[in-house]
């Protein structure tokens, strides 16, 4: 796109598209802020008086409203460590000549097309739960008591569910990335005199960098909003122990029936993503640089 | 330091071999040039050196040690590759330092070294760029500092130029060269290019399909080719040869001549030929000449200023001292 004319003309052609999205985005947007603004409960019909940040201060006073906050924090960066490790170990272990290394890559890519409404059954009943599941059953069968993780770790539970569910997808990439790694350098260093593990650190891991950045910040934008993994196992407790902030707005808007504090919630959440996205830019944007 | 022997090494990928057995002596502070056509084990050979393969039978000794089953870092052997394989992410002089810090060397002395490798290869002012931000021959030179600083005990190359443009590839030559004067240090240098070899080696080895065909110094090569593929590979234009009658009236199958060796007469020639292409260099002009009886044309050199065209007649003349005499087998006839 050289001259003048063609610029033009490319800005044009985009330019249904450009709307099209901006109007996707910015209806929704402008909806949500609007109602945050209302004194708007469905159970009270009628009155839809202008409040200001009346439902602001009502959802950030919330005592739940830190802890939604900590936890949606935790969930996040708890997730991303496992995920963002398991994956580089698994990857490693993926990209050895092994037989039957076909089956083995489909099989580890599986949990990615569970639903996670399933897959978060399939954990809470099967193998969290103290009674009937596979752990509780390990741990009888050695003699210890089971432990019950749903109420005794709550957060930490989800935090497994939903790695289990996520470290599919950064294996996957992981691994291609590591398959690009070329050979020539890694036989350099091997005969610079360095061992595996100076090769993984020196090499690996930089080669890897890219990669993990796009892996980190797209799991980021989905953790920030987990939601039916929450729903369907703990319904965020008990009492807010696992509550994140799209659980909180949830709960708000819905169980309260109260739109206009469900909206500020809302806005707020959006606020806080896009702080988290400005340090996660800050912190490992520079190594998508190329 | 420098002098690695290898005995009896064999290299198969599964069923096939590569390098059936070897024998080959490199001595201190040898130049020595793995040359050969594409496929025929050169950069195997040398990576079975450098450890990075392993032998499937025999021994490899360096400096009187046996360094068979000795990892690569362990054999202080250093390789420039063809890629280079500079660390993309690293800046020009960690890049150098790589292997000292490895070592576990002290900072000083890393310093130290860096910046004297950085002096003889002129790098200097690319210290704090990154891999990606130098051209080909600079980050050919990289590649090499990061091979000097080791100190080691040979240098290996694998086709280290041939990513380079034609100018640049001749300046490296030399300043290889160079380096290896000065540093005397054994250098094993892969190469297809047999003008490479000849310029660069100390020593030649010819390799065809993994089997040494010969090895001498670039004149015994030239002067006397054990075989018909030696024969062909060493010298550029490649070698004449001639069958039938003619080669029998000398006592041998085929016998050889090179252009450089065949001069064109005004009359009495041995063969009377059509110039179908002539190629003027300046210096030289090569002249590519139908023969009646003959399926290729003869390539012969003349001055640079031979007043020949496109389909004129010539007479060829060859220097009967010249002939090169070849057996059945294709090996030579003293
Ligand atoms: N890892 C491998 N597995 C199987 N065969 C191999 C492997 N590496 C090399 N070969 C075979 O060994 C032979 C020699 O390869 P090598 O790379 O040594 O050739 P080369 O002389 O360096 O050629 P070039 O000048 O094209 O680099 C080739 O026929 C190649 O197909
Ligand atoms: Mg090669």
């Amino acid at each position: 796109m050289a001259t003048q004319h063609s610029r033009a003309a490319a800005r044009l052609m985009i330019s249904p598209a450009v709307i099209l999205l901006l109007l996707w985005m910015i209806v929704p947007l402008a909806m949500t802020v609007y109602f945050s603004f209302l004194n708007y409960n469905l159970l009270m019909p009628g009155a839809h008086n202008f409040i200001g940040f009346e439902n602001y201060k009502y959802f950030v006073t919330n005592p739940a409203f830190i802890t939604a906050l900590i936890n949606t924090l935790v969930l996040v960066g708890g997730v991303l460590l496992i995920t963002t490790v398991g994956g580089t170990l698994l990857a490693l272990l993926l990209d050895q000549p092994v037989w039957g290394q076909g089956i083995v890559r489909i099989l580890v890519i599986a949990p990615f097309f569970v639903m996670p409404t399933v897959s978060a059954l399939v954990w809470k009943n099967m193998f969290m739960n103290p009674v009937n599941g596979l752990f509780g059953w390990i741990a009888t069968s050695f003699g210890f008591a089971p432990f019950d993780f749903l109420s005794q770790a709550p957060l930490f539970s989800i935090i497994l569910i939903v790695s289990w569910q996520w470290l599919p997808f950064a294996t996957l990439i992981l691994l291609t990335a590591l398959q690009s790694l070329d050979s020539e350098q890694v036989e350099a260093a091997e005969m610079d005199g360095a061992g595996p593990f100076a090769r993984f650190f020196h090499i690996t891991v930089p080669h890897l960098s890219r990669a993990a950045t796009v892996v980190i910040l797209i799991q980021t934008i989905f953790l920030l909003s987990v939601f039916a993994e929450i729903l369907v196992t703990t319904n965020g407790g008990p009492g807010n122990a696992s509550t994140n902030l799209t659980y909180l707005v949830y709960a708000q808007s819905l169980l309260q029936f109260d739109v206009g504090g469900g909206s500020a919630g809302g806005i707020i959440a959006v606020i806080l993503a896009n702080i988290v996205a400005i340090f996660l830019m800050r912190m490992i944007g520079k190594n998508l640089d190329a | 330091m420098g002098q690695i022997t290898l005995s009896k090494v064999v290299k198969r990928f599964g069923d096939v071999e590569v390098i059936p057995p070897l024998d080959l002596e490199i001595n201190e502070g040898e130049f020595v040039v793995f040359v050969g056509p594409s496929g025929c084990g050169k950069s195997t050979l040398l990576r079975l050196i450098a450890g990075l393969e392993d032998v499937t039978d025999g021994h490899i000794s360096i400096d009187g040690q046996d360094a068979t089953e000795l990892p690569p870092a362990k054999r202080r052997l250093a390789m420039v590759f063809q890629s280079y394989a500079l660390y993309p992410h690293m800046s020009v002089r960690k890049n150098i330092a790589f292997p000292l810090k490895m070592a576990k060397m002290d900072q000083a002395e890393i310093d130290k070294r860096v910046d004297g490798a950085a002096k003889v290869l002129n790098l200097g002012d690319y210290l704090d760029r990154r891999p990606g931000q130098l051209s080909g021959g600079q980050r050919q030179r990289v590649a090499i500092g990061r091979a000097i600083v080791r100190e080691p005990a040979a240098f290996l190359f694998d086709e280290p130029l041939s990513n380079l443009d034609a100018a640049l590839r001749v300046g490296m030559r030399l300043e290889i060269s160079e380096l290896h004067a000065r540093l005397q240090t054994t250098m094993i240098y892969v190469t297809h290019d047999q003008v490479e070899a000849m310029t660069m080696a100390d020593k030649i080895v010819v390799l065809q399909a993994g089997r040494v065909e010969q090895v001498g110094s670039p004149l015994e090569l030239y002067r006397a080719p054990r075989n018909l593929f030696v024969a062909g590979f060493i010298g550029s234009p490649r070698m004449n040869f001639i069958t039938g009658a003619e080669a029998e009236a000398h006592g041998a199958t085929t016998i050889g001549i090179r252009p450089e060796h065949i001069s064109i007469v005004p009359e009495g020639g041995t063969w009377t030929g059509k110039v179908v292409v002539s190629e003027h260099l300046g210096s030289d002009t090569f002249l590519h000449v139908d023969i009646e009886g003959r399926e290729e044309p003869m390539t012969v050199r003349g001055d640079g200023e031979v007043p020949v065209r496109h389909g004129d007649t010539v007479q060829l003349s060859p220097d009967e001292t010249k002939i090169h005499r070849f057996d059945a087998k294709g090996l030579r006839i003293e």
